[in-house]
């Protein structure tokens, strides 16, 4: 773009109609926060296809025998592969929160005619996620 | 003397110049004025050129959307105060084709507003001789907010989606078609349904929920769209669970 | 094949507002094989009736009945209205808002699921439907979308008429801008609807948007239709003083409370009852708006209202109604005033002034809408069939534009199914009014160049002063003056605006032209009613006068800028003339 000379009066300039489609930007995300953060929740979501993969790499190793697995194990051990997998549990867990945030556009309870507010229904989503998780911890460590 | 504010405004004239530009314009930094207030001053004072629309002045007719400082605002409804000391930038709104200035090409809008089905559909007309439909408070109450649109069009400006797939039938649409959904008197969700749930349409919805920020009119299209992909997956998985009680 | 081509149509309507909406139904149903059209300036949704909050009266309650609702109607008129038109209006207004229902207005409802009524000003019984406070805007999106259902309704979207074509004294089209292009059309039609609203704008309070300036009236008046009553101007007393932004009676219809200066409820002292501490209709807050605007300005005399930086106020209390009951009836209300005066009717009192509102006159029409031209026709607010006659009762209008809008649409259609054909030769018109257009706006005056807004504010002034609440000889004949001066500057007009994409500056400069003929016809029809009635308050001429002015003002076009005003007498049926009381 760049300043262009006013109108000079005079003749009216006869003309085709031409509309003017401006290019979206591949950089559109970058101009507004809300985008960012949706541009984060949207690559996170590639966590949890790690997450998938990681567990077709398990039992792929466990349907090969005890060697695999072993081997699985060990490399489950290194530092590298701990670092990695607390990066992928934060980024997971923002992945998830993202969601318990947007649930209340989704859903719309009504207790008498009264709305309820959707920060109760994020808190009451985020409780019962951790009732659940706890739940099963329980039952892995009990086992 | 008398405190000023500086408006940059975005030009388009088609047969002047090929692309758009900018122009800055000077203007009384007043109290109680809006944007569209300044736009106004500029064309009757500084340039009659400057093209924009406007009509009710009090945030109901929908024509006044423009981006300001690149968030979609309704200019008469957005106190210029706001943004001393200025400059303010003041652009067409987003992802629409732009006509001239700050007037943008709204007809695939309106033709998206049809694919909706904005009217009430059944299976057989009522007579007037019967009189009014009853509706109680609480049955008017579950499409009120959706019926609130004014079609400003602020919302097609937040959606990228809008951007990338210029086939998204898009925030305002949807809501529209809720709107009818959630109405006691109506019976043409099935019909909007075979619209709604195919090409561009509630699927290609990715949740971004900015329609629902800048919507003037607190009409929260987005939570319209999960509505209506939460009803469209209860409806399938019944499909497939139980397919004798599919559609009639 | 059609003698026009494409742009030829059996019924054009020029509007999308309530009125033109309404016909374009009326037609389509009554006549599906008649080609019909809707050329509008804006899009229909956009029009001025989205801006309407209060609601649209019509009698359904068992405790109402026709002739309660004509009979407040008539006074509220001061009987200058046909009572043959008001009678058939109360007769349709129930079908038609419950036809509204049937297309899925939200109209508010009682408890048990029936159409709920609230009461409004200068009526003697709840008897106006609401849909919250924005009923124009649910009634206008949904006359819009259900015309959407139509397939044979054909839009020309932001198009703007700049003249009727009338031909071998029939109107046979229009021709209009194409705003997109800039392109002149001619479209033809063998009928022609003018449903183009008010004319507020010709004043600098007002409660109207900016599209509202008188264009139909103004196209109707040069190709010879009279303009009929123009001389009554209804002001709303309470608009914000800033904006002119309408603050609906429906606040005072809830309970709100006019107080002056000292606190003090003036009303009680202008004949319109005792302050109670609820509403009462027909009473005080709730007497009709002219007596209203009236009161305040008396009361301006007096030197007890509020100075302020955009004119004189006073207050409207609604704090003791309640947070609940403000967001339940009047939620808009709540909305404005936080946004456009910073301030919560729920805690604090509102700054309010009379601001003009509505015209009464229009073009002159029969009870079907039918102009004295052959294939015209007329609805809504350009129209003046008439029912509203020198006061028109809040929330009549919206039902005014439903049942002559129906009217006019189907005596229309009626017209156009007899299929005259068209006159040759209309095209080269397109041509004429190019030429004129060039002229008129765009030669250069060098150093004696005018300005649109330069003229427009002139003639703010000019009918403030002139033909505003009170009327004098004096003021009347100053303003005529003036603006017959601004008709003759406006030819030195010259446009900066080159373009032809959109050119809002012509328009603007077209709206002007339409404004100022129209003012010619309100100040010279109020100059010579030298009496007093309803919204026309004369100084000089303080009583109403019915032997002679039981009678209808027709003002007709001559060229000179004074129009010639002819008088027909008003229509009674069963209600003779009386004295207007309120507050009993
Ligand atoms: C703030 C406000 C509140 C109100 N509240 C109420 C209420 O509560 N109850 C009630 O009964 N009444 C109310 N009224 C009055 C009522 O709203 C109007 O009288 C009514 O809406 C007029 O409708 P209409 O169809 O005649 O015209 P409009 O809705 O004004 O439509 C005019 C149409 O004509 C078109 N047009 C005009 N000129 C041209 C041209 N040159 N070329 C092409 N097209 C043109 C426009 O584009 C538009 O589509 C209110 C009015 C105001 C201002
Ligand atoms: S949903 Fe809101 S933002 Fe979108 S068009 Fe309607 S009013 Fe405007
Ligand atoms: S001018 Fe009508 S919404 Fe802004």
């Amino acid at each position: 773009m760049s300043n262009a000379p006013k109108i000079s009066a005079g003749e009216r300039v006869r003309y085709k109609p031409q509309i003017y489609m401006p290019q979206m930007s591949i950089f559109w995300w970058v101009k507004d926060r809300a985008y960012v953060f949706f541009i984060i929740r949207e690559l996170t979501s590639l966590v949890v296809a790690a997450y998938v993969i990681l567990m077709m790499i398990q039992i792929n190793a466990l349907s090969q025998g005890p060697e695999a697995w072993q081997a699985l194990t060990d490399w489950f051990a290194t530092p590298f592969s701990i670092g990695l997998h607390i990066v992928f549990l934060i980024l997971l867990i923002f992945h998830t929160l993202t969601w318990f945030w947007v649930a209340p556009t989704a859903m719309v309870v009504r207790i008498g005619s009264k709305k309820v507010p959707g920060s109760i229904l994020i808190a009451g989503n985020i409780a019962m996620w951790l009732i659940i998780s706890l739940a099963i911890g329980w039952l892995i460590v009990s086992i | 003397m008398e405190q000023t504010i500086t408006l940059q405004v975005q030009r388009y004239i088609p047969e002047q110049y090929p692309e758009p530009y900018f122009q800055s314009y000077e203007v009384p930094l007043r109290k109680k004025w809006v944007i569209l207030d300044a736009l106004n001053y500029i064309k009757d004072e500084i340039d009659g050129t400057l093209t924009y629309r406007w009509s009710c002045r009090m945030g109901v007719c929908g024509s006044c959307g423009m981006m300001v400082n690149d968030r979609p605002a309704l200019t008469c409804a957005t106190f210029l105060e706001e943004y001393a000391p200025g400059p303010v930038r003041i652009t067409p709104l987003d992802y629409f084709g732009i006509i001239r200035d700050l007037v943008v090409n709204t007809d695939d809008f309106m033709g998206k507003l049809k694919r909706a089905q904005p009217w009430l559909i059944t299976d057989e007309a009522k007579p007037l001789s019967e009189g009014a439909y009853k509706q109680t408070p609480q049955e008017k109450a579950e499409y009120e907010q959706y019926s609130m649109c004014i079609n400003c069009m602020l919302c097609y400006s937040a959606c990228p989606v809008v951007g990338l797939e210029p086939d998204f039938v898009g925030p305002a649409a949807i809501a529209l078609a809720q709107r009818y959904n959630y109405d006691s008197r109506d019976e043409g969700e099935d019909q909007r349904n075979e619209e709604l749930t195919g090409e561009g349409g509630i699927y290609s919805c990715t949740l971004v929920g900015e329609c629902s920020e800048v919507c003037p009119k607190a009409v929260d299209p987005a939570g319209a769209i999960q509505r209506y992909k939460a009803t469209g997956a209860v409806e399938w998985w019944q499909s497939v669970l139980m397919p004798w009680k599919g559609k009639s | 094949m059609a003698r026009y081509g494409p742009k030829e149509h059996d019924v054009l309507i020029v509007g999308g507002g309530a009125a033109g909406l309404r016909a374009s139904i009326a037609i389509t149903e009554n006549h599906p094989e008649l080609s019909v059209a809707v050329i509008s300036k804006v899009y229909p949704m956009r029009s001025h009736t989205v801006s309407a909050e209060g609601g649209a009266a019509a009698v359904i309650k068992d405790d109402d009945s026709l002739d309660d609702h004509a009979y407040d109607t008539i006074s509220g008129a001061d009987w200058l209205c046909d009572q043959d038109a008001v009678e058939a209006f109360v007769k349709e207004a129930p079908e038609e808002l419950l036809q509204l229902e049937h297309w899925g207005c939200p109209w508010n409802r009682e408890e048990d699921g029936n159409i709920a009524v609230r009461s409004f000003g200068g009526m003697k019984i709840k008897r106006t439907w609401f849909a919250a406070d924005k009923t124009g805007f649910h009634l206008l999106h949904t006359l819009f979308q259900t015309s959407m259902k139509y397939d044979p309704i054909q839009r020309y979207d932001e198009f703007f008429v700049t003249r009727l074509v009338v031909e071998d004294g029939r109107c046979q089209g229009v021709i209009a801008i194409e705003l997109a292009t800039g392109k002149l059309e001619f479209i033809a039609a063998r009928s022609v609807i003018l449903c183009t609203g008010g004319c507020g704008k010709i004043f600098p309070f007002t409660t109207n948007a900016n599209i509202k300036s008188g264009d139909g009236m103004a196209l109707a008046y040069r190709a010879g239709v009279p303009l009929k009553d123009m001389e009554f101007v209804q002001y709303h007393p309470t608009g914000l003083p800033f904006t002119g932004i309408l603050i609906t009676e429906a606040a005072r219809a809830e309970g709100g409370f006019l107080l002056n200066k000292e606190g003090y409820r003036y009303l009680q002292d202008y004949d319109l009852g005792e302050p109670k501490p609820y509403p009462v209709l027909r009473s005080m807050e709730l007497g009709p708006r002219d007596r209203l605007s009236q009161a305040f300005e008396k009361e301006k005399e007096k030197g007890r209202t509020i100075e302020g930086p955009y004119g004189d106020y006073v207050h409207l209390d609604l704090k003791h109604l309640g947070e609940r009951k403000i967001d339940e009836k009047i939620p808009f209300v709540r909305e404005l005033c936080r946004k456009y005066e910073n301030l919560d009717p729920a805690k604090e009192m509102i700054p309010v002034r009379p601001v003009v509102h509505y015209v009464m006159g229009g073009v002159h029409t029969d009870i079907n809408g039918a102009t004295p031209i052959e294939g015209l026709y007329s609805a809504g607010e350009a129209a003046c069939v008439s029912i509203n006659g020198a006061n028109r009762l809040g929330s009549n209008s919206l039902t005014e534009c439903l049942v002559f809008g129906a009217r006019a649409g189907k005596a229309a259609a009626e017209y156009a199914a007899g299929k005259k054909k068209f006159s040759d030769g209309l095209e080269k018109i397109v041509s004429d009014e190019g030429k004129r257009i060039e002229r008129m706006f765009f030669s250069e005056h060098g150093d004696q160049s005018e300005s649109i807004a330069g003229i427009r504010k002139e003639m703010h002034q000019a009918m403030e002063d002139g033909a505003g609440i009170y009327r004098t000889e004096d003021s009347l004949k100053s303003s005529e003056k003036t603006i017959k001066e601004l008709q003759e500057r406006l030819h030195r007009i010259s446009i900066q605006d080159h373009s032809y994409t959109f050119n809002t500056e012509l328009t603007s400069a077209f709206e002007l032209s339409y404004m100022l003929d129209v003012a010619e016809a309100i100040i010279r029809s109020a100059l010579q009613r030298t009496e007093s009635r309803g919204s026309h308050q004369r100084k000089d001429y303080p009583e109403r006068d019915d032997e002679q002015f039981l009678s209808h003002s027709l003002a007709y076009q001559t060229g000179d800028g004074t129009p010639r005003v002819e008088y027909q007498p008003v229509t009674i049926t069963r209600w003779p003339p009386g004295e207007r009381k309120y507050g009993q």
